[in-house]
């Protein structure tokens, strides 16, 4: 203890943490001392760092034990390597796996309070939001209040939970949307009965991780009968360097509820690689239906490929009831390398479950990005839409599962890909894996993949648009289908983040 | 207005193909000329040209507008500076509505030229209003860019376009082509909506009945990359009487 007293604690340092970290003290290597003048966890991963991460996060035993379970299954296991993505060997002891950030000094009410980046962010993506809308010809767009819908939102920045908007108003819907760390701790009965259940923690190397040390996320119960009243939303935003980000996030719909949750990602520029490995897990009751919308703008490394995060995601839904419905929709623009893949276990009869996708990979990314729809009840039914978009040196993969088992009768299943090449030195894949274990099932899988038509580049140019503006307005055009199933605001979001992302790519 | 002397072009594809072989053309503020020649003359390449098209060489002469060296402008700067090109085949564009497409061109020419972006209710206001001039409807603005659009529609969507971007060069690259005399009428008329006298317009057509709708003050011969003759309004007449070959004999 007298060591750290000696330590000056740096401004936005969380006192806190330094408490925590003294009282833990004892049991670490050294070159713990310097580490604790930052608001980090000290670097790499062990039982310590499992059991700090849960004891910041003020959790029972169950859940330290859950996590050191999954820590010591983690240990035997290796990095899969079947994804078409090269990259680095990440030295896992090499990162800090608990960060609360400066920023964290003052808690936000909102989302507009956490960072004047993020509103720069917004303002270069968003306004004005009604005026754009009807412009993009969105339905309803006219009947949109021009304040925009409510949103809520919950932000997780480093590993922390900021803070979570709206909440008094969800309450009195019976909702509950908190952080993962506060559910843990004040609906246990909820966490120990649904987490874990979909994605168990052996299901692959990286899920396994972050069940040992998943520092943070969001946490959704929806009630039976009971229509969200507004959309949920959590932002997700790795700030530290050398850090990891192991968000966990739950959601059960129960029977007869309905819920829209928006994701969206963003990181700062930085030289090292960073990783990200979250889970999340949808729990789909009789009747109920979840939309889940991510917008992935992660930074994804210069264009020589240096720096960018590491995106390898496990997300899944299970529809367990009868009729329920998911609906998975992402635009994935960020991350050096994306390895992600949100299915849907059509489990309950006559569920469905639908995937769209827009997968825009420019330099030096990759992104082997896809869905796997488990088709094991009666008469379900499954949709993929995939628009996968390659510029400059990158790499786009799409793989994808359907799989009909033979009890999952006179299920169905419609697959369309489509990729669009910008340039000449990149590339797009399509890799289908179809089973059909039954012979009343019918899966249909439709690919093309096409180049940016320079008749098209020329004609919006001799209109006065420029070269990027062009190529986003054609490429916005060719991912149309997947950025009408986004919300609104996000879909707003969506087609400016496709123009960003694109810049630089011709020419 | 444009003045294009001794243009000289070839296909960028080295076949050395030379198209324009010293095409010399002045056009001042509020004129209308017609360019008639027969297929293969060079009467699109001229157009292609003079936008910005990529895959042609220009290996001499100068086409300027307004005293700007329009070659040597990306073409949305030929455009932001008021050039206008209504193609002969309008291109679609799957997934992008019309009304967006119209927006996004309007609004970058504007930011172009250093001028604010039109607001979305102005916006509307104005399309709507040019839009219905041209019998164009609400749901024709919606659909995306061109795609399942009839011939007519096409053309007439052309004609939105140059209302709505006001340009002072209008190139219009055989708009009649593909038309019944309904449909060539209608586009007849947006044009001549839009003639006055800061505006040139350069009519590219093959016969002469586009002429019957919208009267050039000149008509030029076009034949083998060069104008091999000009005149008045006449001149288009002859050649429909007579067709090309007896210009063409005479030039030769």
């Amino acid at each position: 203890m007298t060591a750290l007293d000696k330590i000056e604690v740096k401004d936005g340092v969380d006192q806190e943490t330094v408490d925590a970290v003294a009282a833990l003290s004892g049991t670490y290597k050294h070159g713990w001392e310097t580490e604790i003048e930052m608001d980090y966890a000290p670097k790499g991963v062990n039982p310590d760092i499992v059991r700090l991460i849960s004891s910041k996060n003020e959790e029972p035993e169950w859940m330290t034990e859950w996590r050191l379970q999954a820590f010591t299954r983690w240990e035997k296991m290796t990095e899969p390597t079947w994804a078409m993505v090269s990259y680095p060997k990440i030295d896992f002891q090499d990162i800090y796996y608990y960060a609360r950030p400066k920023s964290m000094a003052i808690k936000p009410k909102s989302l507009d309070d956490v960072d004047p980046k993020l509103l720069a962010t917004y303002a270069k993506l968003g306004i004005p939001l009604k005026e754009q809308a009807i412009l993009a010809g969105v339905e309803g767009a006219e009947n949109m209040p021009a304040e925009g819908r409510k949103v809520a939102v919950d932000a997780v920045f480093d590993s922390v939970s900021v803070g979570t908007t709206f909440q008094a108003e969800l309450k009195k819907a019976g909702v509950i949307f908190c952080s993962i760390s506060e559910a843990i701790r004040d609906h246990p009965e909820l966490v120990k009965k649904y987490l874990g259940s979909v994605v168990p923690q052996s299901d692959n190397y990286y899920a396994t991780l972050n069940s040992a040390v998943f520092s943070d996320g969001s946490f959704v119960y929806i009630p039976p009968g009971v229509r969200c009243p507004m959309e949920l939303s959590t932002y997700f935003r790795i700030n530290a360097e050398n850090t990891g980000q192991f968000e966990r996030t739950l959601i059960i719909a129960d029977k007869g509820s309905y819920v829209s949750y928006l994701e969206g990602c963003t990181a700062p520029k930085r030289d090292v690689a960073q990783l990200h490995a979250a889970v999340v897990e949808i729990i789909i009751e009789e009747d109920a239906e979840v939309k889940y919308s991510t917008v992935q703008n992660w930074y994804p490394g210069d264009e020589n490929g240096k720096g960018g995060i590491y995106n390898f995601v496990t997300k899944r839904a299970d529809c367990r009831g009868d009729r329920a419905k998911v609906m998975w929709t992402q635009v994935e623009t960020g991350s050096a390398v994306t390895w992600k893949y949100p299915s849907c276990i059509l489990r309950g009869d006559d569920s469905q479950g639908e995937f769209y996708s827009i997968a825009i990979a420019n330099n030096m990314q990759q992104a082997d990005t896809g869905t796997k729809m488990v088709h094991l009840g009666k008469n379900t039914k499954s949709r993929i839409v995939s628009k996968g978009i390659s510029a400059g040196k990158a790499q786009n993969t799409y793989r994808g599962l359907v799989s009909m088992h033979p009890k999952a009768k006179n299920s169905r299943n419609y697959t369309q890909c489509d990729s669009l090449l910008i340039g000449d030195q990149c590339g797009a894949h399509t890799v289908p894996y179809i089973e059909v274990k039954n012979n009343s099932s019918r899966v249909e899988h439709e690919a093309t993949t096409s180049k940016v038509d320079d008749d098209q580049l020329f004609y919006c140019r001799s209109r006065g648009m420029d070269e990027e503006e062009a190529v986003a307005l054609v490429v916005n055009g060719f991912c149309k289908e997947v950025l009408q199933a986004l919300p609104m605001e996000f879909a707003m979001e969506a087609q400016a983040l496709v123009a960003i992302s694109l810049e630089g790519s011709v020419g | 207005m444009l003045e294009i002397n001794n243009l000289h072009a070839e296909l960028e594809d080295d076949s050395e193909v030379m198209i324009l072989k010293g095409l010399t053309l002045s056009i001042k503020p509020g004129e209308v000329h017609a360019i008639m020649g027969p297929n293969g003359s060079g009467k699109s390449t001229l157009s292609y040209v003079l936008s910005g098209k990529d895959g042609y060489k220009v290996t001499d002469g100068s086409a300027t507008l307004e005293g700007a060296d329009l070659l040597d402008m990306e073409p949305e700067e030929r455009a932001a500076a008021g050039l206008f090109l209504a193609f002969q085949y309008p291109v679609e564009i799957p997934g992008v509505g019309n009304m967006t497409f119209l927006r996004t061109a309007v609004n970058a020419q504007r930011k172009a030229r250093g001028e604010e972006e039109l607001s979305a209710g102005d916006f509307l206001k104005e399309v709507r209003a040019k839009a219905k001039e041209l019998q164009i409807d609400a749901e024709m603005l919606k659909r995306p860019v061109n795609v399942g659009f009839s011939g007519g529609e096409k053309k007439r969507n052309e004609i939105l376009q140059m209302a709505m971007l006001a340009p002072k060069m209008c190139v219009l690259d055989e708009t009649d082509s593909g038309l019944d005399v309904d449909a060539m009428k209608l586009v007849a008329d947006g044009v001549n909506a839009l003639r006055s006298d800061g505006r040139s317009f350069l009519v590219i057509t093959h016969y002469q009945r586009l002429l019957d709708h919208i009267k050039p003050d000149f008509v030029h011969i076009l034949a083998d990359g060069k104008i091999i003759k000009s005149g008045g309004p006449e001149l288009a007449l002859e050649v429909e009487n007579n067709g090309y070959a007896d210009l063409l004999a005479g030039a030769a």
